[in-house]
């Protein structure tokens, strides 16, 4: 268990508070995307971006960069206001998500914004390209690792159980994946829709070394990540149990929320949940 | 005649005397040269490492060999991972299987992200022969041509195929070449020019300037649209063939002039005649330069088994089918 200062906690709970915040104005300009899933991964985001990845946003195209490879794109809101937060690209830009001429495409673009790495959003398919990468790590003896972050209901499809086979056989220990574990996909809950548990077994048994934590709690986020980093022979699947909506009450644990925005009047709902940490704080900082 | 700068083996209509040997061997000669020149070549192969000639890699680069099992989906992504981190990966499978079954993967992580994956289609055409429709690719051109940035290659013999691969290798964004099982007649030499995106004049009436129909050929069927072009010529007619082995960037100026020039084309492929070669052909000419066309292909139907020279036959794909097309289309005119 990693313990991390009070004050670098507080800081992460604050970054990611603001990530949140920037999740719903985009959401709400853009007026289409995905509510639930961005919520639910803010923690995870900010834990890569301000604490756990090797990367300079000032050099997004540094060689020697960790890499971050999102899935499931259709959840790039977070990542997109955790790389602006980052420095990767000015706050303002944000607000372009999903409208004519941005970089800030519905589904992230490789060409359009550097380091996201790769097109994303058909899923299945992320697994076997951060994969890829790390394999090519390896063979260049480079020392950068590969994250991958994935969504539970993409382990439907059978590409992305090809990946788990293929990384367990390369023994790819360079590559740290983290499942978005919220139990929700667009047509319902995950165990009504085509059950996958018990997937901690199921990887295991492709040789993979697997961890489960709270994706809300900084210090499991951290120590999970650093663990993988000290074991030989396997890449880690770390199964992060996740609240869908995270933050705001009336998005939470509801798959409705999975794919549509909020309007104006649930946005400025959500925004004061936020704003006042759900009532504790009185003065809300607009 | 003979395009006399087309370098093309001297005794190209003794058939039974030429060398017969499959494309594929080629992929695997060039796969092997890019290679040498290149250590970031890697290649893919799905459990078909003998039959799409990958071997040849897999012996002399081991360490650069990476077996993924029957799984095409994977390893289209696992090969744009690879190519996003440096490398330059060639993935070899039937291509029913790649670019078929995993197009998607194609679509997304190759093309739109413009990644130099380098797609070896094997086993594509009818003269897959025995194993049947299911082995038969008969659609492959038309998944690859739709793409952006996408490279088609369909090149005629063994060694035009070694350098359409080493050329692919040394091109920028993704390419899909597309090779044969059967073995087939070897009519080109390392002699006879090969640039990615120029066709050639491969046989061309004694007047050059009369020519009464253009056949534009592609893949191994270069070689009987030329052997249909010597005996129309016998019969009185002039006859030009280009082979035209980019199907993507194709080389619109030269498909137009040969239009002007003859006022009548026929397209030759091993493909179904929907979205193939031919449709890309009359695209250009519909826009530019209209002129009556037949199209020799499989007529929308799937393949069968058999031996590739009956199948060719049954299929309207012999030497005799485009000598009838010929004539067709020349009283069209």
């Amino acid at each position: 268990m990693i313990h991390l200062h009070d004050d670098k906690i507080k800081f992460l709970e604050e970054t990611a508070n603001q990530i949140r915040q920037d999740v719903i104005e985009m959401l709400v300009e853009a007026k289409s995307g995905h509510s639930a899933g961005p919520l639910g991964m803010a923690d995870i985001f900010t834990a890569l971006y301000f604490h756990i990845l090797n990367h300079d946003p000032k050099n997004p195209m540094w060689e020697e960069r960790d890499r971050l490879v999102l899935s499931n794109g259709h959840i790039t809101p977070v990542r997109y206001a955790a790389m602006a937060r980052a420095g990767y690209f000015p706050i303002e830009e944000l607000k372009t998500l999903r409208k004519f001429g941005t970089r800030l495409q519905g589904h992230p673009e490789r060409l359009r914004l550097p380091a996201v790495e790769t097109t994303s959003g058909p899923l299945g398919s992320g697994l076997g390209q951060a994969s890829g990468m790390a394999l090519a790590a390896k063979m260049d003896n480079k020392k950068w690792r590969t994250y991958c972050l994935l969504s539970d209901g993409e382990h439907d499809t059978g590409n992305l159980w090809e990946s788990v086979m293929f990384a367990g056989k390369y023994k790819l220990n360079n590559l740290t994946a983290i499942m978005d574990r919220n139990n929700i996909q667009i047509d319902g809950f995950t165990e009504d829709i085509m059950p996958l548990e018990p997937l901690r077994q199921k990887y295991e048994s492709f040789n993979w070394h697997v961890l489960e934590i709270d994706g809300h709690n900084f210090e499991e986020i951290v120590g999970a990540c650093e663990e993988a980093k000290a074991i030989f022979e396997k890449p880690t699947m770390i199964i992060a149990h996740t609240i869908p909506g995270k933050g705001v009450d009336f998005m939470e644990r509801d798959f409705k929320w999975h794919g549509i925005p909020p309007n104006k009047e649930e946005a400025k709902k959500a925004l004061h949940q936020l704003r006042t940490l759900d009532g504790k704080i009185k003065s809300e900082h607009e | 005649m003979i395009h006399q700068d087309a370098n093309l083996v001297k005794n190209i209509f003794e058939k039974e005397k030429l060398e017969q040997t499959p494309t594929r061997n080629g992929y695997g000669l060039g796969m092997v040269r890019a290679g040498k020149e290149n250590p970031n070549v890697v290649v893919l192969c799905a459990d078909l490492t003998e039959s799409t000639r990958s071997e040849y890699f897999q012996k002399e680069f081991p360490k650069r060999f990476i077996e993924m099992g029957v799984a095409e989906q994977n390893m289209a992504v696992v090969a744009s991972g690879l190519a996003a981190a440096g490398k330059i990966p060639f993935i070899s499978s039937y291509a029913v299987f790649s670019p078929g079954r995993n197009f998607e993967q194609i679509r997304t992580t190759i093309a739109l992200n413009y990644q130099p994956v380098k797609i070896g289609g094997a086993h594509a055409g009818i003269s897959v022969g025995p194993d049947g429709a299911t082995h038969q690719a008969l659609e492959d051109i038309a998944l690859m041509r739709v793409l952006p940035n996408m490279t088609v290659l369909v090149p005629a013999d063994a060694i035009e195929t070694e350098k359409a691969t080493f050329e692919a290798a040394k091109t920028q964004g993704p390419v899909y070449i597309r090779f044969a099982r059967a073995a087939t007649p070897v009519f080109t030499t390392k002699d006879t020019a090969f640039e990615i995106g120029k066709s050639y004049p491969v046989f061309e009436p004694k007047d050059k300037d009369k020519v009464d129909c253009a056949i534009i050929a592609c893949g191994p069927l270069v070689y009987n649209a030329i052997l249909a072009a010597k005996e129309l010529e016998e019969e009185g007619l002039s006859i030009a063939v280009i082979n035209n082995h980019t199907i993507k960037p194709m080389d619109e100026e030269h498909v137009i002039k040969a239009a002007k020039k003859a006022g009548a084309v026929v397209t030759v492929e091993e493909h179904q005649i929907n979205g193939g070669m031919g449709s890309a052909v009359a695209e250009i000419l519909a826009i530019n330069f209209p002129v009556p066309m037949e199209f020799i292909g499989v007529q929308n139907r799937f393949g069968e088994s058999g031996e590739p020279d009956e199948l060719l036959e049954k299929f309207g794909m012999g030497a005799s089918s485009i000598k009838e097309a010929v004539k067709k289309v020349i009283k069209r005119k």
